[in-house]
């Protein structure tokens, strides 16, 4: 994976799968450590301790299913890279919570990538699941919260082109105020 | 420091849209639209299936197409990433390799608009992975 859109997009995949119907999706970062935090917290349902254990190995996918291989080790991979780790608390039935932690100064960081695409292509196929990104900065923050967006729009569904295009740019809009880099 | 947005305008989108009608409600038919999966698994996403989806949501949309697009799991092909199903009411299930952007025009406009038979299908009988 070439940025952190991309793992984003992969690990909500797996929530999805897992039937979480919830996704919060922060990033936090701060300037003066270069740490960036990124935690995925779904609903869905969860892992047994034996699947947690066993769900960073490469070689490891549940095994009647087919839906949760690399992404998890890749994740990994690039986070251990950067001097930091990757942390997975799940409870069976309550959900799953991903918290990967980067160091940006670090020579082997990857980029952030492009956010709004990720959240785009997320929001455009899971219209009926609910988003919430935040995203923490030393300017400030944002929140794209698609449950209040569902809720002002009543009715309207979010995978309307004009409702993802307002998404788009509210994202590219906010991360350029919080004078973060996507690519 | 830039101000950081908020959602104040949304209730003017909402009135736009409203005024819209070509929103209608896609799940009241779905037999009747075209259907398009495109497979979103790790080794996809790596390969630029998002960027596929965010295309062919976009194209059908300004073509006037209907169609439900949904993001699915690992089809079995991955050597032809990135891979699409493409369902045309009445057809047989049809799936596309090496979806890029020019590949995905083709499929919008000689398949589903034109039917016409485009490169890139994959001869298969499969069984689905994901589900
Ligand atoms: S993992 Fe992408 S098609 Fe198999």
């Amino acid at each position: 994976m070439k940025d952190i859109s991309y793992h984003i997009l992969d690990i909500a995949r797996n929530s999805l799968n897992a039937g979480a119907n919830l996704i919060e999706i922060s990033i936090t970062e701060h300037n003066d450590t270069g740490e960036l935090i990124l935690q995925i917290r779904d609903n869905g349902y969860g892992m047994t301790e034996d699947m947690l254990k066993r769900i960073t190995d490469p070689f490891f996918t549940t095994s009647s299913t087919k839906k949760v291989g690399l992404g998890l080790p890749l994740l990994k991979q690039n986070a251990e890279l950067t001097g930091g780790c990757l942390r997975i608390e799940s409870e069976r039935n309550r959900g799953t919570l991903v918290t990967a932690l980067f160091h940006q100064f670090h020579i082997d960081m990857i980029p952030e990538g492009d956010l709004a695409m990720t959240f785009r292509s997320l929001i455009s196929s899971n219209p009926e699941s609910d988003f919430l990104y935040r995203h923490r900065a030393d300017e400030g923050e944002f929140i794209l919260d698609t449950a209040e967006i569902r809720r002002e729009l009543e009715g309207i569904s979010l995978n309307a082109r004009e409702v993802l295009d307002y998404i788009t740019d509210y994202i590219r809009e906010n991360l350029k105020a919080l004078k973060i880099k996507e690519m | 420091m830039t101000k950081i947005k908020n959602l104040a305008d949304l209730r003017e989108l909402k009135d736009k849209l409203q005024s819209k009608t070509k929103l209608r409600d896609k799940s009241e038919s779905p037999d009747q639209l075209v259907q398009i999966k495109v497979a979103m698994a790790t080794c996809c996403i790596a390969s630029g299936s998002r960027e596929t989806m965010n295309y062919i949501v976009d194209e059908l949309d300004k073509r006037n197409i209907d169609a439900v697009v949904t993001q699915t799991g690992c089809m079995g092909y991955c050597y032809a990433e990135p891979t699409v199903e493409v369902i045309v009411p009445g057809k047989e299930p049809i799936v596309f390799g090496y979806v890029d952007a020019k590949r995905a025009d083709e499929i919008i406009e000689k398949y589903i608009k034109g039917g016409m038979l485009v490169e890139g299908i994959i001869p298969v009988n499969y069984k689905k992975i994901d589900q």
